[in-house]
């Protein structure tokens, strides 16, 4: 048999390492998801909002002028006591948290206050600041469409970037944490 | 205690495929009958154990244990039964789980059933199926397990998707997956001939009825699906060239390419490597199904949460299996004989142009599925691939390959004559030509090329009956002797006329549904009427109701045609409580000529509600036609098995001696 006959055969094994190739680059291009669309609110300022605390939590409540109060970085997580991936996400939430050059506030997103507090007395309270929003009156302008989300807002208060579900291993080292440290440089 | 016991199960069922994949394929090498045997005996192991970890992971999600994160993400304690069983499969790691138990029940299938296979394939069959058990095993357990436990157990779950609690939805993925795994076993032969270097008429004879189990699922479970989306989604369509659609239908085409062309090489011992090659390819696409979806790749509607690493993983083993499997495709298929020569005019030539026509479909749903994915790799941005694609590319394809089935079906083995063939089809094509006119007539002269896909699925319909009617020389001979000719008719012969005939109905419901389609919205308050298409809808009011886990909001219409009572159509707007997310229930009545379908939309806060209704000729057509399909298949499938079983006794002998030489 001819080489050029034996060629043939080996043709769909090409095309399909051309095929995974591509896959290869889209799962290992980092960043990538196409399940994000950019949101709206990207280098838009953060919307106007005063939410009141959380009675008994020990920390103050949440507002649009803390954002930026004292020229930090800040993240705003939005949580709940009925979302799993909140608990999956809260390690990450623990670890930003004890960083003293950044603000970490947190909205209690549609809970009853007394459940977003047991939640927060359970597992830790990383947050520098909790707003309850039990009717996501704040949820609303900031675009929350599922729990949780959060958000990067530079000093000026304008929103610089938006994670929505939980953060997976590496989403913090990978992706949040440069996007801090470049907006700090800034 | 019953999580740690499935987790057990699954650890030992994945040991059970590693000595099956590797044992059974020594013995065929060696002709160790021992060694052989064993695959049969682990497979049974393997299919015990992920029964019983099946059997655990249900009794979590039955009674509600939320230490089980699994359970806590996807159940909720007031779901009825029926969705807390089917929330089993209703998540990533569940559906993991039923995929390998699929996979499990195959395998032990093969070994039960194949008694008269020759010891060594059935040895490597065995031992290739092992293999694809341990790579997700390998991937279920160590990277999506469905019983990790969670340190902090909440009160109550957080209940399944509401859009997957519907009795539709509940068996939708359990079809679809036996008709994905089901391809499993049409793969591992292919491989297994592929290392014995020998494909024969047998082999296509043993190919067959698993091909066509899988494809009866395949057919049934995209039916059910599309059935879903039509009277769930509420937008009153039934296909939207989604990816997750789409990655469903590749198999079915390469699938139903494989069927045919399997036939080829049992009856006539050619278009052997194709067929090998499709074997394998249909189960790439299987596979490419099941999880391109779930790597992250490609984004859809109906997708799991993703994770990226979960992703890598899949892609390995992905690229082992399909390439590892075309690599010996490379080396090992130029060595097989090809078999006997025909002319183009044949039915092995009409089965090769069936062949090429699917795979060229396929390969544009591929593309479409895929090309915003190449576009990104190139620089060319963002960009998304809808109907209109597909409108120019996959069905100019399809066009040919409706309009030559019934002429194939006509055609002889090796040589035929195609004026006579013709011939014989006039009445057909007379009759088809009638029906064009009457579809013109009726539809006033609606879209031209509606109305000719319209005439030429009569002529594919009235094609294939007179076909059949030529084969029981129907109207030619006495009407007893015809019936017992009917009677006497091979259940394949059925199985294709059937086939045939509903893919015809299936595909003048669509035609049908997306060209004459009437839609309109309004907003209505409680006493007003709106008429579509000659048919009056008074909106009567909406009441609240209660369900075991949602709160809904029911609408009443009263249907009417020229004052004259027809029905009274309930649509709901459902707001589930846990995951507080809304759902539409349309309301459906269904007819034979059409559906009056209305869904019920937001208050506008000045008493009036906006409603949507839809009538759409024809659509139930596209199911009743599927049906058919699944049912021409099994027809099929239960003579095969008559067939294969009687002259198997004799050749079971002789195989075992020339294994024991």
């Amino acid at each position: 048999m001819s080489a050029k006959r034996k060629a043939i055969f080996a043709l769909p094994l090409l095309i399909t390492v051309v095929i995974f190739g591509y896959f290869f680059w889209a799962l290992t291009k980092p960043g990538r998801d196409p399940k994000i669309l950019p949101s709206v609110l990207i280098d838009k300022p953060a919307p106007e909002f005063d939410l009141k605390a959380l009675v008994n939590l020990g920390v103050p409540g949440f507002a649009r002028k803390d954002l930026t109060s004292n020229g930090k970085v800040s993240v705003v997580n939005i949580f709940a006591s009925w979302c799993i991936p909140c608990l999956v996400e809260h390690p990450d939430m623990v670890k930003l948290g004890q960083r003293d050059d950044i603000n970490l506030y947190g909205i209690n997103y549609r809970d009853k206050p007394e459940d977003g507090l047991a939640w927060l007395n359970k597992n830790g309270n990383p947050y520098h600041r909790v707003g309850r929003d039990p009717k996501s009156r704040a949820g609303i302008d900031w675009g929350v469409y599922g729990v949780p989300e959060t958000f990067i807002v530079d000093a000026s208060g304008t929103i610089r970037y938006k994670h929505v579900g939980p953060l997976n291993t590496g989403d913090l080292e990978d992706t949040i944490l440069p996007i801090i440290e470049s907006l700090q440089a800034q | 205690m019953i999580a740690e016991l499935g987790q057990f199960a699954l650890i030992m069922a994945l040991l059970a495929a590693i000595s099956q994949s590797i044992l059974p394929l020594i013995g065929a090498e060696r002709l160790d009958s021992r060694l052989m045997a064993f695959g049969s005996h682990a497979s049974l192991v393997q299919l015990l154990f992920v029964i019983l970890a099946f059997g655990c992971l249900t009794q979590a999600y039955i009674v509600s244990d939320f230490t089980l994160l699994n359970v806590a993400e996807n159940s909720h304690s007031t779901k009825p039964l029926l969705y807390k069983i089917s929330g089993v499969w209703g998540n990533h790691e569940g559906s993991m789980l039923l995929w390998v138990l699929i996979l499990a029940v195959f395998g032990a299938a093969v070994a039960a059933f194949g008694r008269n296979l020759p010891v060594t394939l059935k040895a490597r069959v065995l031992a290739i199926q092992a293999m694809i058990g341990v790579g997700f095993l390998t991937f279920l357990i160590f990277t999506s397990n469905p019983f990790t436990r969670l340190l902090v157990p909440p009160e109550n779950g957080q209940d399944l998707n509401p859009l997957l609690q519907d009795p539709g939805l509940a068996f939708h993925p359990p079809m679809l997956y036996v008709g994905y795994v089901g391809f499993s076993v049409a793969f591992s032969f292919a491989i297994a001939a592929l290392i014995e270097g020998k494909v024969d008429a047998a082999w296509a004879r043993w190919v067959r009825p698993w091909t066509l189990t899988a494809w009866i699922f395949l057919t049934g479970g995209i039916a059910l699906g599309s059935w879903w989306a039509y009277y769930e989604l509420g937008w009153g369509g039934w296909w939207f060239w989604d990816p997750v659609e789409n990655v469903s239908f590749m198999p079915w085409l390469m699938g139903t390419a494989l069927l045919h062309s399997a036939v080829v090489v049992e009856k006539r011992n050619s278009l052997k490597v194709w067929t090998i090659l499709l074997a394998i390819l249909t189960f790439s696409l299987s596979l490419i199904g099941t999880f391109i979806v779930r790597s992250g790749l490609l984004t859809s509607v109906h997708a799991f949460a993703v994770n990226p690493e979960r992703g890598i993983f899949i892609l390995i083993l992905l690229a082992i299996a399909i390439g590892g499997s075309l690599t010996l495709f490379a080396i090992k298929a130029p060595a097989l004989k090809s078999g006997g020569i025909f002319s183009p005019i044949s039915r092995e030539g009409g089965l090769l142009l069936n062949n090429l026509l699917l795979s060229t479909a396929c390969a544009t749903v591929f593309l479409g599925t895929l090309y915003p994915l190449f576009m990104e790799a190139l620089g060319g941005g963002r960009v998304s691939i809808g109907p209109p694609f597909y409108n120019k590319t996959f069905i100019p394809v399809m066009v040919p390959l409706f309009f030559l089935v019934c002429i194939g079906a006509y055609l002889p083995w090796k040589r035929a004559d195609l004026v006579g063939v013709l011939k014989r089809l006039k009445y057909a094509g007379l009759a088809a030509l009638l029906a064009l006119l009457i579809a013109w007539y009726i539809s006033d002269g609606g879209p031209l090329l509606a109305i000719l896909g319209l005439g030429m699925a009569a002529w594919m319909l009235l094609g294939t009956l007179s076909e059949w009617a030529d084969r029981i020389k129907l109207f030619r001979v006495p009407l007893a002797k015809s019936w017992q000719r009917a009677k006497n008719l091979p259940g394949s012969s059925w199985g294709m006329t059937l086939a045939h005939g509903g893919l015809a109905i299936a595909i003048i419901g669509m035609i049908s549904t997306t060209a004459w389609k009437v839609e309109d919205v309004a907003v209505l308050k409680p006493g007003e009427t709106i008429s579509v298409a000659g048919t009056d809808y008074r909106f009567d009011g909406v009441r609240e109701i209660t369900g075991p886990n949602y709160s809904a909001v029911e609408a009443t219409f009263n249907v009417s045609q020229d004052g004259e009572y027809m029905t009274t159509l309930k649509p709901e707007k459902r707001l589930y409580t846990v995951k507080r997310m809304p759902t539409t229930e349309a309301a459906i009545y269904s007819t034979f000529i059409g559906d009056y379908y209305a869904v019920i939309g937001d208050q506008d806060g000045k008493g009036g509600w906006t409603v949507r209704i839809y009538r759409e000729p024809l659509v139930t057509w596209i199911w009743f036609g599927c049906t058919l399909m699944v049912f021409g298949g099994l027809l099929s499938l239960a003579d095969r098995r008559l067939r294969v079983g009687a002259p198997a006794e004799k050749r079971k002998k002789k195989k075992v001696r020339e294994a024991e030489v």
